[in-house]
Order: structure tokens, then sequence, then C-alpha cells
């Protein structure tokens, strides 16, 4: 039959490479990259630079601590050009910045003003803001306001803030300490009296930035005659922007639109709510016109929040066999100057509760100690907490197998927690779900060729050159929590994910997704768990995101969620519409559903119904008879007569049925319209083994990282192409925090870094081709199957290619080099080793 | 203010600018070709990265009155609407080279002028070719894999 007749639209494609259900599972090109390649993205610094809206310069503080006691812009709000012009006396009834997550335990959260009131507390922190006609305008007018402060002694390490003495940064908090988060299980002190082997190692993990190369970016529209705002900016989370934004300023939600286009890239850098948007906004708001802010390079390396920061102390109990029996860690986070965003959460809970990794290790203590210090406010990178805690038992693992002689692969081995005892309950809190660690790192061991790649570094050992091959795993609790628990945790986030799915009049269908993509390719991935489901091709479907007026609900993108949370919800809208056109099909046809086949978009009765079916299709006539009666009666018009016994009716027939409503099922309700909230049942984990193998030239200290091999678990794959390429991006960012990226303050708090020629970050030549693989064990947490794929290469790369340096070292004696581990440090701790091997053997001559 | 011509994607045009402003603001604010993105404003990221007069130069540290009587060509001159993508272009997107795509335009320039010097480089070379550009989304791995096979199609046309 002719599906299409007295349509004008394009008839439905069926190009899914003829496969049904291919649209799931298929290294589809993304949707997307057509129009980003023809230079068609719309960022918001593209919005900017198209419409002419005043700019936006932020005067910020070049000390890390001082007492502000004046601020006077008289002089710049004069000046030919300057619209409006923003101080902290310019802010009464505008709420300061919250904190999205209140680690247990914290019990005072200090306030976080938008622009500096009577203290500044870290180089960077926003002072004033100048609304011009142009930025040179703007720029020109934060030269001419004229600040007045005492410079008070600053404190910029975690450790020396907690010391006798040290400065204070909150009045209300006297030690500096935002909290202590403990978690315990198992009897630790047994476990380390009656332990053959105790290992004891103070870590460092560096403090970077997650610098995604579109910086931060507003243009902030308010039409006073409606009082509503429309409010672009480069975030991660668009709903959850809003209702802070709407909290800040008082605005009604109803009066707000944020929208966040097209985002270069986030990686948590973007999860933050910052003063920008509110100052934007607010000058919108007194200036009657649009204002923008776009974020300079060097501005960003203070002005967004840093990751990572963390002082580990660990104590890990052993058997002589191997196996671990306890753990002792207490980690000291550097949170910054203010509780911002995620910053407390991250290494509270997402490193204190993961500290046992994938091992079964019964006796566990852990506290997490935030600090306050006078430098940018940390906040989610990339992992968020779980690269802390990975690096963390990952280089203790290396180190009790380095003290056993042991292999460290079998070590980790011996340790794991098996596949038949999941789901684990970790002592820390949270359980495992599923998995078989063994199999997948047996899987990247035989991708990576270890056995030869033992032999090739004995060789090249013998010749006096200094191979190395690190090894790390990783399990990573992804897709936040279900929404009870994001309660019980403080995250003051929803843990569900919402999504519509429209099936349109022609058969096209628009996905509405609250997750937000920068990168990630959502377009095309969330449109092929649409399209398989409903058996079309992947571009008749269309993906909203990162619009509140499209999209009422969302909760965004971070901790590897958008497929695990969203997909899902994208799946059960997809699946409730998919059961409404099975029922006008089987209406049409006159028969059960579960007597219908679809195939290639066409629905058909099954070929030779059985005698139950046939009573149920002769009812089904009868009942449809009496309808034409009733209706003639009722209006005396002739209803037209249904094509009924048609043989077969497409999506797009039904479809166009589900609109118009002229012959539905009875009682049916028009449309083609679900929305969906997936609310997780809990946690799930994603895990992965890496495999680096690096040569270190003992000459100059440089690291050259030959292999890295990463065999990821992330259940089922919607999209390969897109699952490996954020293997391959996650990989480089571990690598570069290894390697070479640092963010260094002085000690009086001043940024040492402002530019990417002094933040070094993995160029092309500093990587390798990457090997990758995937072991697939489907989680139940999800219909999909789905685990997180975003952020567990950034985990374990980092211990991984930290344990090959240190291996390739070994025969040295160097046990510790701190991160980054640059030519120089390597240098020094090659030196250093000799030196000490030389006086050993003057000692003994 | 003074005033610059040149020819951008084949069309002449002409427009009034601040003697310091940059050729990377002339084509986004100026023309509305935002194709062309800035990444870091000292030169390290090669996002801004455009042809002038057919070699590729860094547009945030070039300033538009130095693009006087010019020939540019930016990302969006690459394939015309409606034409199918620049060889380049259509490798980017086969081999999944790009995630944000903020540096996208930027490696594609830098791309086709690997090729205009060097044919079809090894891998290697490629990535020390790439040493003016950064991405932090794709690792480079399939950016490298996009450039050799854009490279292979566009030196089998040019036979």
């Amino acid at each position: 039959m002719d599906g299409q007749s007295g349509h004008s639209s394009p008839p439905l494609s069926w190009r899914a490479d003829g496969r049904k259900g291919a649209a799931i599972g298929r290294p589809a090109p993304r949707l997307e990259d057509e129009r980003l390649l023809r230079g068609g993205g719309r960022y918001v610094s593209d919005l900017i630079a198209t419409s002419g809206p005043l700019r936006v310069k932020v005067l910020r503080s070049p000390h890390a601590h001082a007492r502000l006691l004046a601020v006077d812009a008289t002089e710049a709000r004069t000046l030919p050009g300057v619209a409006a012009v923003l101080t902290a006396g310019d802010l009464a009834g505008v709420g300061d910045l919250p904190c999205d997550w209140v680690a247990p335990g914290m019990d005072v959260v200090p306030l976080h003003p938008v622009l500096a009131r009577d203290r500044i507390r870290y180089a960077g922190e926003p002072v004033a803001a100048v609304a011009a006609e142009t930025a040179v305008a703007a720029e020109d007018a934060l030269a001419a306001i004229t600040v007045a402060c005492e410079k008070l002694p600053p404190v910029a390490d975690q450790e020396a803030a907690t010391g006798e003495g040290a400065p204070r940064l909150h009045d209300a908090v006297p030690d500096n300490i935002a909290f202590r988060f403990r978690r315990a299980g198992g009897d630790v002190a047994r476990a380390f009296a009656e332990a053959d082997v105790v290992i004891r190692r103070r870590l460092t993990n560096n403090r970077v930035t997650a610098a995604p190369l579109e910086g931060r970016a507003v243009l902030s529209d308010f039409d006073a005659g409606t009082g509503r705002l429309t409010h672009h900016t480069s975030s991660q989370l668009p709903h959850a922007h809003a209702r802070s934004l709407a909290e800040c300023l008082g605005l009604p939600l109803h009066k707000l639109r944020l929208v966040a286009p097209d985002i270069g890239g986030g990686f948590g850098a973007k999860l933050g709510f910052y003063a920008e948007d509110v100052i934007c906004a607010l000058l919108s708001m007194r200036t009657g016109r649009p204002c923008a802010w776009a974020e300079g390079r060097g501005e960003s390396f203070f002005a967004t929040t840093h990751g990572r920061d963390q002082i580990q102390y660990a104590e890990l109990a052993a058997r002589r066999d191997g196996r671990i029996t306890g753990l002792r860690t207490r980690i000291i986070a550097d949170i910054g100057a203010y509780a911002m965003g995620m910053g407390p959460g991250v290494p509270a809970i997402n490193t204190g509760t993961s500290t046992t990794g994938q091992y079964q290790i019964p006796n566990v203590e852990t506290e997490v100690i935030g600090v306050y210090t006078n430098r940018t406010p940390t906040g989610p990178y990339r992992g968020a907490g779980h690269p802390e805690a990975t690096f963390l038992i990952e280089r203790m693992v290396d180190e009790l197998a380095r003290e056993l002689a042991c292999d460290p692969a079998e070590v980790r081995r011996v340790n794991f927690v098996r596949s038949s005892d999941m789901p684990h309950k970790l002592p820390t809190g949270f359980t495992l779900d599923s998995g078989d660690y063994a199999a997948n790192m047996d899987a990247a061991l035989a991708l990576a060729g270890y056995a030869e790649l033992r032999q090739w570094q004995a060789r090249l050992r013998a010749e006096g050159r200094y191979p190395g091959v690190g090894l790390a795993t990783f399990s990573e609790g992804s897709g936040a929590a279900p929404s009870i628990a994001m309660g019980a945790i403080g995250f003051r986030r929803a843990g569900h994910e919402s999504a519509r799915v429209v099936v349109h009049a022609d058969g096209r269908a628009t996905v509405f997704c609250g997750t937000q993509s920068t990168g990630q390719g959502h377009t095309t991935s969330l449109a092929q768990i649409a399209a398989g489901v409903f058996g079309i091709a992947l571009d008749d479907v269309e993906v909203v995101e990162g619009d509140t007026q499209a999209v009422p609900f969302g909760t965004g993108t971070f901790n590897s969620r958008s497929i695990t949370i969203g997909g899902s919800a994208v799946y059960e809208a997809a699946r409730r519409v998919m059961d409404k056109v099975r029922k006008i099909a089987a209406w049409k046809l006159q028969r059960r559903t579960r007597d219908l086949i679809y195939e290639n978009g066409t629905f058909r009765p099954v070929a030779h119904p059985g005698a139950v079916v046939a009573i149920a299709h002769s009812v089904r006539k009868v009942a449809q008879k009496v309808l034409p009666v009733v209706f003639r009666r009722r209006s005396g018009f002739e209803l037209p007569a249904p094509q009924r016994d048609a043989g077969a009716v497409t999506f797009a027939d039904v479809a166009r049925e589900a609109h118009l409503g002229h012959d539905l099922p009875l009682g049916m309700a028009p449309g083609l319209d679900e929305t969906c909230f997936f609310d997780p049942k809990d946690i799930l984990f994603d895990y992965g083994a890496h495999v680096a193998v690096v040569e270190v030239d003992a000459g100059t200290g440089h690291v050259a990282l030959l292999r890295h091999v990463v065999v990821d678990d992330c259940g089922r794959i919607i999209n390969p192409l897109l699952a490996d390429g954020q293997v391959h991006g996650g990989a480089a960012q571990g690598i570069g925090q290894a390697l070479m990226e640092a963010v260094v303050h002085g000690s009086g708090g001043e940024p040492l870094v402002s530019s990417f020629s002094d933040y070094a970050m993995p160029h092309a030549t500093d990587l390798p081709a990457f090997e990758t693989g995937h072991t697939e064990i489907r989680t139940r947490m999800n219909p999909l199957g789905a685990r997180g794929v975003g952020e567990g290469a950034t985990i374990g790369a980092t211990p991984a290619v930290v344990n090959a340096v240190l291996d390739a070292l070994a025969p040295l004696g160097v046990t510790d080099i701190p991160l980054p581990m640059t030519p120089m440090r390597v240098w020094q701790a090659i030196k250093r080793a000799r030196d000490e091997q030389n006086l050993e053997r003057g000692d003994d001559a | 203010m003074p005033e610059v011509s040149m020819t951008v994607n084949g069309r002449a045009v002409r427009g009034a600018v601040e003697w310091r402003a940059l050729l990377v603001d002339f084509l986004r604010e100026g023309l509305g070709l935002t194709g062309t993105h800035v990444g870091c404003d000292t030169t390290q990221c090669g996002a801004c990265i455009v042809h002038v007069n057919g070699l590729a130069v860094k547009s945030c540290t070039m300033l538009a009155l130095q693009c006087e009587g010019a020939a540019v060509t930016t990302i969006e001159g690459l394939a015309p609407p409606g034409a199918p993508l620049h060889p380049m272009q259509a490798a980017f997107r086969e081999c999944h080279a790009l995630q944000c795509g903020y540096c996208t335009s930027g490696m594609v320039m830098m791309a086709l002028d690997i090729v205009r010097r060097l044919g079809e480089p090894d891998e290697a070379t490629i990535r020390e070719e790439l040493k003016g550009n950064i991405c932090r989304c794709t690792g480079y791995h399939n950016i490298v894999r996009a450039i050799a096979a854009g490279a292979r199609v566009m030196t089998a046309g040019y036979k």
C-alpha cells in the first residue's frame, strides 16, 4: 500500500543499513558533524560576535587574600561607551552563589558573593564589572576603577591551612576545615596488627584545569516589556543553572529561558554556577540591552574552577600471598577559597567512598578533609574524585607488588572482587552492581601483549635503557545516583533525567532531553536510541537539548550519565510511544497487537493466525461496525469507510492517524507524545583496565609514551565510534595530568600559570595512537544495559602512566615522583637515586 | 578608522576596522564568518587558523590591515552551501575526528596546509605537523586518522 499518499514531505527513508534495529550499536558518523565542519556551529561566542550586545568585562583581584576597603567606580561610570558598572554596592537584593553539593558533615557553607564584598579570598576573584559598547571601552573602564584594599597573609596549601596560626579565610570556619567525612567498615586496627606487609605512602594529586577549548561565555538579554530573560550560557547543566540564576536574581522560572547552544567542551568546568552569569543578567536588566561576556584564556586559569588537588596519606595492610587485608587513608582536599558548585562533594563522596577500587578489601577506614585555601575554588574535572581514589589505590597496589616482588597484574587478580560476588557492597557504602574485572584485565593484557612486553622490557634493560610497563584498573560509580540518594549525600540535584519523545505527523521524531552535549554527540547517540525503538532512519530523528523552554525538566551532563540515565529516559519514552503506535496499527489491521509483525517500518498481521487470533479478529470487526452506526445517529454524517484489512500499515500511516485522530481505537487520546523521567534504582559502575608502555630517557628525564591500551566495560554500546572517541579523549586528559599538566601557584597564592604557554596540555606528538577494546557485561540498572563511558579513560590513564614511569625507573630505586612527572622532576629523581647509589657504593668501599 | 579590502572565500570584501583589529575579529564580527574560533589568545591552540594567500595562518596573530589585498579562505569557503563537503571535511566526519567542534575548523585548515606541502605524510609526521594545534576532546587519535584519510583522497583526486 502507498503509505505516503497525500503527503508533500519526502517519504521516510530506510537507510539504517537495511538492518532491523540497527540504529543502536552502529558506528554511525555523527549527524551534527556536517554543520560543525562547515563552520556552522553556534557557540555562545558566535552569537555574541553576530548580535552586537554590550560587552562585559570583569575586574579581578590580583591579591590572593585581602580586606576590601573600598571600590570607587565614579570615574568609570562617566567614561565614553560605558553603559553600566557593578560593584558589590550595586548588588542589593542579589543572592550569593550557591554550593550544589554540601558534603555530609559540612555544618557551615560560607557566603560566596557574586562580587567581593569585604574580603578577597583568591587571586582572580571578581570585584567589579563593566558593560560598555565595545570590549575595549569596557577594558578602559576597568582600568579607571580604583580598589582600596589591605593585603592579608594568604595560605595556598591545604596542609599549611590546617596548621596552627594559619590565616583564616572565613570567620565562620576557624580552622579552615570545611568538612571531615569519614567512612569505615570492618576491623582496620586488627588488619594492620596482623599484616605481613604494611605499605605507607604520601601521594599528591596535582591541581589541574579542564581547559575546554571554548572558554565560558554568556549572552543575557532581558526584555523589560515582558519581564522575560533569555540567557545563553556555555553550560553543562542548563536546568540547574536556570534555577540558580533565578534564585540569585529573584526571577520567576517561567520568565527565564536559559539556552546552552553548541558548547566547546566542558569536562566538568562548566558544571559550576559562576558569577558572570549573574553579572551579565543583572547588567542586561539594568541597561535594558543584551550583555555578553566571554572568558579570555588567561582569565580562565583563575576564573574557572580547577580540578583534583589532594594530598593523600595511604596505608595498606596485606598478607605475604598478596591479599590486601586493610586500607587506611587520610585525604586532604583543597577546595579552594569557596565551596562552589560540586566542589566539596567531589572529594568527600566520590573519592571517599571509592578508595578500594576493584578490590575486595574487607577492612577500610577513610577520612576526607576538605580545606579552604586562598586559591581558585576546585570543582569536578573529568572523573571528579574517582581519578583521585583510583590513583591512590592503583599506586598502592603497585607498591605492594614491588614489595612482594610479584607481578602487578597478579596482585590485582588475587584481590579483585569476583564476578560471582556481585552485587558487592563496599565497606565504604555503595554497591558494585556487576562486572568481571579479571576478564576485563585479561582482555587488556592480551591486547597489549603483556608477556611479550615484559620480555621486551628485559631486553632493553639489558642494554641499559629504561622501558616501563604500567597497569591500572578502575571502577567508577557513574550515572550519579537515584534522586533519593542524591538528597542523602547533600547533592542538591536530581538523580533522574527527563526525555520527551514526539513522533510528528509524517513519522519523523523529535527527542527532547535534559542532558547537555558538550561534544559527546548526543544529537546522534540519543537519536540512535529512538530510531532503534521506532525502526526508522537515524536522520529522521532530531534531538533537542539545552533549552529550558523547549525542555522543561532536566538534570544535565556529568558523571558519565547522559546515555545511562538520559538515554534510558529516551528509550522508555520512545517505547511508550511505540506501544501506542502498535495499538493504532492493530486497530487499523483489526488484529491484536501481539498478532502483528513490525519490519522495515511496516506492520503486518502474522501470516497464519491460529483459532484464538481469528476469533479476536472477528470480535474486533464487530466492534468496529457498531461505531459508524452510533456516529450516524448522533451527527447525521457518515464516517468514511475504514480501509481495514489493508494488509499492512506503515509507521508513517500510524503517525498521520495519531495526529488526525479520525480513526483511533475507542477511547484513545490522539498524538504520539510521551515523557519519561528515568530515575535509576541504584548507582552502577563502569570499569576498565589500562596498560601504558613508556621509555624514559635517563639523560633528560623525558618520558616517551610508546603505547596506551584501554579495555573498558561500558556495558551495551550505543555507538562504538563515539564510545571510542570518549576513550581516546579521556585517556589523553589522564595522561596530561600524569606527565605535564599543573596549575601552579606561588606561596602567596599568586597564579603562575595563565596561558597555554605555561600550562602544558598534550599535543599530538605527546600521544601514541590509542589501542582500545571493550568487554561487555550489561548492567541491570537501566533498560539499555549501558554503563558510563565518558570519564573512565581519564580515571585509569593517570595511574597507568605513573606506574609505567616508576616501573621504568625501578632498577634505579626510584619509588616516587610527584605529579606531573615533568622531565625536570623525572631527571631530578633519577639523579637523586643515582647519587644515593653512588653514596652506598662509596660507603661499601 | 582605516578601511581594509581583501578577498574572503572568493568574495571581495571591504570594511572599516580599528588599527589594532585582528584578522579573526574582522572575519567573525565584521563578516559574520564565525566558523573560525578563538581558543587561547596566545597563538598556541590553532583554532583560528585560516589560509592567507594559500598559507595557513593563525588569524589571532595577524592584524586585519595586514591582509590588505590578500586572498583569505576560511572553513566556510571550503565547500559552498549545498555542495558536498570537501574531502578533508568528509574525512573528519567519517573518522569521528571532532567532538565539541571548537578546534575543528583550525584543524581542517591546518590539515589542508599539511597535504599541500607534504602530500601523504606518515602518522608521525602528521603528529609533528599538528604541533601548533590543540584539541582537548579527541586525544588526536581520530584527527590524525582523518588527515591521513583526507590526504589519500585528495592526492588521488589530483592525479
